[in-house]
């Protein structure tokens, strides 16, 4: 299965893998904010590749993790009543308080899997006598496209096209994570594809707190890589940002993807799910959009709903637990009917380590 | 797990809850003959042992790079006949029709049977054919049953696997799945991924022609992919299996695409692939047999069975480090980002 062999080259693991080795001392905790991160690092067993006083936590990266059950109830109650829904495929199967959005389909909503905010704008264009709600989840990474989708329904006059905006920004989410008093993270592996768009700087004031940031790829060497980066700036008392990802991310982002958002979006607090209310964490339309909000347009009441009993997906989020640690996990929380939102994408921690690794389970 | 309210999409992707549905539904009503739950039945009429074999067909778009519903829905039964160890002879054809259907695709359709046949060397000897009202079908559906004679030569049975046996596939995995999702979805990936609906009986009766009752069990990693299929097996045959990432086979656009949707390749649908289970001693041997035909040009020796006991698949990737390879779930749907 060799896509991008250089990558995935054994002996260069290898030789990362023992200078890793040689700049651990002290027990070390780094957390893999991106779902994609988590997802290579169980996919490729990394976890055997490093020494025991090494840990890789997982984040709170993963799009529909975070995304709060209140908005997939929404999307529900939408589907019920007859409106259209676009979605991204992950977002199909979360459970909400009341069923998942492949139940509603099932049922005869109208719920389409979409891979580009524009097919939802194209799908309202097609049926003008339907309401289309497209639920803009994800990070920075999406947000432009869905910005760009919104700009587009706007010069094409659509009065059926609304979003559900729940986007969220990652750095925010960051800080507020190394001042839990109950998770220790010596250094960050920063998300490749969200910094591709925000750049370097964002992650500095974490630096300035001391813990270093290293902006990673997706290929096992380059976890590997990044993980050594963060290692040695550990082992010699630094704290940088670096990238390691250089063959993606530049230090500035991307500016031009960056100001498309800022056209249509502005920054306002949000609720994450595990993480509670944080300030500035996430998007909302600015003034001049606002006739594209589906919580306005369908005077939508997003009040906090309740956590799934018994998952842990919310300290599973912060790092605080691994996914082992929940008694749901793999007995009556399985990726084919998920109690919580971990299980569900392929980014979801919960599901990342059912898939591939539960077999050495226990090691992270 | 808890019993489903609604049957949904996933219900009929080939992973556990597929596998669920009929051990709940319909097993405990209609086994009573001992049948195994394979994609074909062999029944015999005295020293005469017949594989028989029905599917139904939907797929969306009908017509997609490399095939259509027509090819596939001949290939599928063929292929399906084919993993008992037995040649493909005799055919059902029905069509259920949504009104409105445009008559040009129809014959299309109809030419492409033909051609699939022709090609199979298996003959349509009945049919049937339904329209039904606007929206109770997408466009067309068709169902194919099969019947075909097992050669006395094969001995072909899940439970037949041991540790020591070779795991071998006859070419590059996730192709027809990855076709059919990028005409669907109009992604532009930067040229044509061209399904690999195709009929593998030629592979499959040299090589037992060569290898005989060395030929184990054979399995088509259609919905679900080569993760639902080596899991099948596994939990069939109470063996651990292992595969070794570095040698699976796949066109590096095909992984590509598979990387940008966050899918996993091994549980990417095949439509010309077979995964075959032999003695380790004749692993080359099978190999290259495989190889000698056109549908088996890039087949390659994917992995072994390495225990008995413990019903378990997993994968050395090529870090040397090891993953677990879970039976697919549900649908396949991509990521977010
Ligand atoms: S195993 Fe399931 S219930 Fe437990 S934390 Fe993960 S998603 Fe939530």
């Amino acid at each position: 299965m060799r896509y991008i062999d250089e990558y995935q080259d054994g002996d260069k693991a290898r030789e990362i893998a023992a200078q890793i080795a040689e700049v651990v001392g002290e027990p070390l905790a780094f957390m893999e904010v991106c779902g994609t991160h988590s997802h290579a690092v169980a996919r490729y067993g990394l976890s055997e590749m490093f020494p025991e006083q090494l840990r890789l936590i997982s984040g709170p990266g993963c799009p529909v993790c975070v995304t709060p059950p209140e908005v997939i109830d929404a999307g529900i109650e939408l589907a019920r009543e007859g409106i259209w829904l676009a979605i991204f495929g992950d977002m199909m199967n979360v459970p909400g308080s009341q069923g998942s959005l492949s139940e509603v389909q099932a049922q005869g909503g109208q719920v389409r899997v979409i891979y580009s905010p524009m097919q939802a704008v194209e799908w309202a264009q097609e049926n003008p006598h339907e309401q289309v709600v497209f639920m803009g989840v994800g990070f920075e990474t999406t947000a432009p496209s869905v910005a760009v989708g919104i700009s587009e329904a706007n010069e094409l006059g659509l009065k059926n096209f609304t979003v559900l905006v729940a986007h969220r920004l990652i750095p925010p989410a960051m800080e507020a994570l190394v001042s839990q008093p109950d998770v220790r993270i010596d250094g960050f592996l920063c998300p490749g594809h969200v910094s591709a768009i925000i750049g370097s700087k964002p992650y500095q004031p974490l630096a300035d707190r001391g813990i270093p940031c290293v902006i990673a790829g997706f290929e096992p060497v380059d976890v590997l890589q990044a993980v050594y980066m963060l290692a040695r700036m550990c082992q010699q008392g630094e704290a940088r940002v670096m990238i390691q990802y250089r063959r993606v991310v530049r230090a500035e982002g991307n500016p031009i993807a960056r100001e498309k958002v800022a056209e249509v979006f502005e920054v306002a607090d949000c609720r994450w799910r595990g993480l509670g209310m944080m300030p500035d964490s996430g998007l909302r339309l600015r003034e001049k959009y606002r006739d594209f909000d589906a919580e306005a347009r369908f005077a939508l009441d997003l009040q906090a709903a309740p956590e799934p009993p018994g998952c842990e997906c919310g300290a599973v989020l912060r790092g605080a637990k691994r996914p082992t640690d929940c008694g749901l996990f793999g007995t009556a929380c399985l990726p084919d009917h998920p109690i919580g939102p971990c299980m569900v994408s392929s980014e979801g921690a919960c599901a990342a380590v059912y898939q591939y690794e539960a077999v050495r389970d226990g090691n992270r | 797990m808890k019993k489903p309210q609604v049957i949904t999409l996933a219900h009929g992707a080939g992973g556990l809850l597929s596998q669920q549905l009929i051990a709940e539904e319909f097993a405990p009503l209609l086994m009573r003959g001992g049948q195994g739950l394979n994609d074909a039945a062999v029944v015999s009429f005295g020293d005469i042992r017949v594989a028989f074999s029905t599917d139904s067909f939907t797929v969306s778009p009908l017509f997609f790079p490399g095939g259509d519903i027509g090819s596939l829905a001949v290939h599928g039964t063929v292929n399906d006949i084919a993993m008992m160890g037995a040649e493909p002879r005799f055919l059902s054809l029905a069509f259920v029709i949504e009104e409105g259907f445009p008559a040009a695709d129809l014959h299309h359709l109809g030419q492409s049977v033909a051609a699939a046949t022709e090609h199979c060397g298996v003959t349509v000897v009945t049919g049937d054919t339904k329209v039904v009202e606007r929206g109770a079908a997408d466009g067309l559906f068709i169902n194919t049953s099969g019947l075909g004679v097992v050669s006395p030569q094969a001995d072909i049975e899940p439970a037949r696997v041991q540790p020591g046996d070779a795991v071998l596939i006859n070419g590059t995995i996730a192709q027809h799945g990855t076709a059919v999702m990028c005409a669907r979805e109009e992604l532009d990936v930067g040229g044509e991924i061209v399904s690999d609906s195709a009929s593998v009986a030629d592979v499959v009766r040299e090589l037992i022609a060569a290898l005989g009752e060395k030929v184990h069990a054979l399995r088509d990693p259609t919905r679900g992919g080569v993760a639902a299929t080596l899991n099948e097996v596994a939990g069939l045959a109470g063996v651990t299996i292992e595969i070794d990432q570095a040698e699976l086979p796949i066109a590096p656009q095909v992984a590509g695409v598979c990387e940008i949707l966050g899918l996993d390749p091994l549980q990417v649908a095949c439509e010309g692939r077979f995964v075959a289970f032999v003695d380790g001693s004749v692993a080359e041997q099978a190999l290259a047999t495989m190889r000698s035909l056109n549908t088996g040009r890039e087949a390659a020796i994917i992995g072994e069975v390495t225990t008995a006991g413990s019903a378990r698949v997993q994968m050395r990737t090529p870090l040397g480090t090891t993953c677990l390879v879970q039976m697919p779930t549900g649908e396949l749907l991509p990521r977010i980002c």
